[in-house]
């Protein structure tokens, strides 16, 4: 009966419930508050050891240079709470960075150069929702073969020429406002935004649904395939602010993107606590795994260890995720 | 109990398994077929990809000195073995899956064989066959069991069991009822020991309410197995649905629901006509449906009861999209005292932790949530304990008093009698046969339902 009263209403709690409270906090946002308690304990250990770690600068360069990958984590935590995968996503960023950057020096107002990777994004994400959702392949295999055609076209458009000459009215990610670097504000409004939807809206809980057990979804009257066809173009959408963010960094737009970024962002929505078998998870903790990566990759230059560690750092957090949620999982059955 | 004996699952406890004599035991299938017992089951096994021989001999093919697998033998083994089963026109190498199912069957058959069986257990082996077939295969049973196999033939068809039987015995429940010779019997004696009795102690009535006809459907068609289908519902009436495993009854269901839509037919409800094209337009007609299996396609197991019991009608809590969560669960408490669902404390627990009546409970919460008129229940008490079982019968009576129509698929024979005011019985996708409370009888629901597809064409 209590479960009634409170819910909802934060207000009104008794001292008594206090220790219900935060028991309900850590069974529903567990994961989450691992994840926080890693990055804090990390910027700790390794400040404590170089200083220079904690500069303002240092902080900066790790969150504000890996914003692009926890806003593009955001539609790809999505994606897999519905049940479904995507691993064009590194590519697609590529193909959206160089259609910013050419409209962007092609002399167009420069907000069409930032609208234009969010609608192409969503745009070409619908084509992959519509064969999963209405074709019913298998998300792997439509990403897989996106994959391979929007890089295969990257490459035989621009021919690996980069693009330079970007107008400084364009370069968004490199605003301070307040001294904080502008990415920082999109990646936290965007986070809290996306959280606030999925948790909030029948339509985010539908995704859950979905993902939990797309039949019974189904048979209680969810329309899955629109709901499927549209969580692919709102993450066609991320992908595209992940793009605006990430090629107004520099100076130039490469025809590359960072290899693997696609596993990059898969893993943090995944260390973050989203359920590969779909139904489980939330947008917050993808953003915190995306910048416990950061932190990684940065402390581990600071402790003069190779970078290249950071690959088998990472995977050893997604092997033991993955055995986590399934056992877990098997505990519930 | 099949699948014990074929050692597919242990007993779970006590129970002694004698071959010949000789105590055994089966921790796997592979003990039992050394053993001497080969199981055909209903659903057939085989590998369409591979050949008659790779079939037949997987897992035990015959071994040249080196390891390797001896094809010649192989081959002229499974020859034999179709030989001796009358398939004189097979071809050893022939893929498995240009084969028509009886000619699968006959594979399957052989491959128990050529474990040199010496009990063969053969589940619903018709079940899938057309009639001709069907014969062919009574002779090659009759040959098996010249040739000193012994056989138990599992089949709810009567003609076959009079056919072939020497002794029959009849379970229900998990529960031995009764082993006789076959001569002993007749048909009417082995229906009512199948169904048995006390239906009226199991089942309080309450005296129904029945109002005017809230639905018609006329000719439905719907695949293979929903043929021609018309019939009524009552407000306060609970419809009863009997069939058999396979007869077409959720497939009727699946219809009406609009999970997959009827393909011909008019549907009416409340005496307008409307076409059922999603479960979305179902529900917004007032329908409701409480699926068979409530794992598969009746609960999101990892959400919790209240996000389950609102699923459904969620759309019409929402403003702008945004759910009133508190609103939500008050809902979902309120639902849960009212059907009595036992949780852990709260209804923020995990669906898949509750037990399968307290999750059936949920189930049906979450469409008396949709305000429906008309509820279908699938196998309404199918993996129920018994006290929730009497628990859910007790809220559909009470349903139905308060207007609510019900159709009831059960393949439970004393809840159809014991629940439905009128028994409707579906064979082969077909209505057999309505028939009214007062007229119904274990036996004349239970002919009308095992009627064989021969009687029904002549009719």
């Amino acid at each position: 009966m209590m479960v009634a009263e409170d819910n909802g209403s934060f207000g009104r709690r008794s001292a008594t419930s206090r220790a219900g409270f935060f028991k309900k906090l850590y069974t529903e946002y567990g994961q989450e508050i691992v994840i926080l308690g890693a990055i804090i304990v990390l910027l700790i250990v390794v400040g404590s050891y170089n200083p220079r770690f904690l500069s303002v600068r240092n902080l900066n360069t790790i969150f504000a240079g890996n914003a692009y990958i926890a806003v593009a984590a955001i539609g790809m935590s999505m994606v897999i709470i519905t049940g479904h995968i995507d691993v064009s996503v590194g590519a697609l960023i590529g193909v959206l960075a160089t259609i910013s950057g050419t409209i962007a020096v092609s002399g167009y107002p420069v907000w069409l150069a930032w609208l234009a990777p969010v609608v192409i994004g969503a745009a070409i994400n619908m084509v992959v929702g519509i064969l999963v959702a209405y074709a019913r392949i298998p998300s792997i295999v439509v990403t897989l073969g996106m994959m391979s055609i929007l890089r295969g076209g990257l490459i035989s458009v621009t021919g690996g020429d980069w693009i330079s000459g970007l107008p400084k009215s364009f370069m968004i990610s490199q605003l301070k406002p307040f001294g904080v670097p502008a990415p920082i504000y999109f990646m936290v409004a965007l986070t809290l935004l996306a959280a606030f939807w999925m948790r909030y809206s029948a339509f985010g809980r539908s995704l859950y649904a979905m993902g939990g057990n797309a039949e019974a979804a189904r048979a209680t009257g969810i329309p899955i395939e629109r709901r499927t066809m549209i969580v692919f173009m709102i993450h066609g959408a991320f992908a595209g602010l992940a793009t605006i963010l990430f090629a107004t960094q520099l100076q130039i737009i490469q025809s590359t993107v960072p290899p693997n970024l696609e596993l990059t962002v898969i893993t943090a929505a995944v260390i973050g606590g989203v359920s590969i078998l779909g139904g489980t998870g939330t947008v917050i903790g993808s953003t915190f795994a995306a910048i416990l990566f950061a932190t990684i990759g940065s402390a581990l230059i600071f402790t003069n260890v190779s970078a290249y560690w950071l690959r088998a750092v990472i995977g050893t957090l997604i092997l033991v995720t993955v055995l986590v949620d399934v056992m877990r999982r098997r505990n519930k059955r | 109990m099949i699948k014990i004996l074929s050692g597919l699952h242990a007993p779970d406890s006590g129970g002694v398994i004698e071959i010949e004599g000789q105590p055994v035991s089966f921790s796997t299938t592979r003990d039992a077929s050394r053993a001497g017992i080969a199981t055909v089951y209903q659903e057939l096994l085989l590998f369409p990809e591979l050949t008659i021989t790779e079939n037949i001999f997987l897992g035990h093919s015959p071994r040249r000195r080196w390891g390797g697998i001896d094809w010649a033998e192989a081959r002229s083994r499974a020859r034999r073995l179709l030989d001796s089963l009358d398939c004189y026109a097979l071809d050893t190498d022939t893929k498995v899956s240009t084969l028509s199912v009886a000619q699968r069957q006959r594979v399957e058959i052989a491959k128990a064989l050529s474990h040199d069986a010496r009990v063969l257990i053969m589940d619903e082996p018709t079940a899938s066959l057309p009639q001709a077939d069907v014969d062919q295969l009574m002779d090659v049973v009759k040959k098996l069991r010249a040739q000193g196999v012994a056989i138990i033939y599992v089949s709810h068809r009567m003609s076959e069991i009079f056919e072939l039987a020497d002794r029959v015995t009849v379970l229900r429940d998990g529960a031995l009822i009764g082993t006789h010779a076959i001569d002993e019997v007749d048909e009417a004696k082995l229906v009512s020991m199948m169904v048995g009795r006390a239906i009226e102690q199991l089942f309080p009535k309450v005296e129904p309410n029945i109002g005017e006809v809230v639905f018609e459907a006329e000719g439905l068609n719907c695949g293979p197995l929903v043929k021609n289908v018309s019939f009524s519902l009552r407000r306060g009436e609970i419809l009863g649905v009997a069939g058999l495993i396979g007869s077409g009854r959720t497939e009727l269901a699946l219809a009406l629901f609009g999970i997959t839509p009827a393909t011909s037919g008019t549907i009416r409800v409340k005496g307008k006509q409307e076409v059922i094209r999603s479960p979305r337009s179902a529900r917004d007609l007032g329908i409701a449906y409480v699926p068979e299996d409530r794992g598969l396609q009746g609960l999101v197991k990892p959400l919790p009861i209240s996000q389950n019991i609102s699923m459904a009608s969620l759309d019409r809590m929402t403003t702008f999209s945004i759910i009133p969560f508190a609103e939500e669960a008050r809902r979902a408490l309120a639902a849960v005292k009212r059907l009595g669902v036992r949780s852990r404390g709260d209804v923020h627990q995990a669906v898949g932790e509750l037990s399968g009546g307290n999750q059936q409970k949920v189930v049906v919460a979450k469409w008396l949530e949709t305000q429906p008129e008309i509820l279908i229940l699938d196998e309404p008490t199918r993996g129920v304990d018994v006290g929730a079982k009497a628990e859910i019968h007790a809220v559909m009576g009470e349903l139905a008093q308060k207007g609510l129509a019900i159709i009831m698929i059960s393949s439970e024979l004393p809840e159809v009698l014991g629940m439905s005011d009128r028994i409707m019985v579906i064979n082969n996708g077909s209505v057999v046969e309505t028939i009214d409370r007062a007229d119904a009888t274990p036996e004349s629901v239970g002919m009308a339902m095992t009627a064989e597809q021969k009687k029904m064409d002549a009719a």
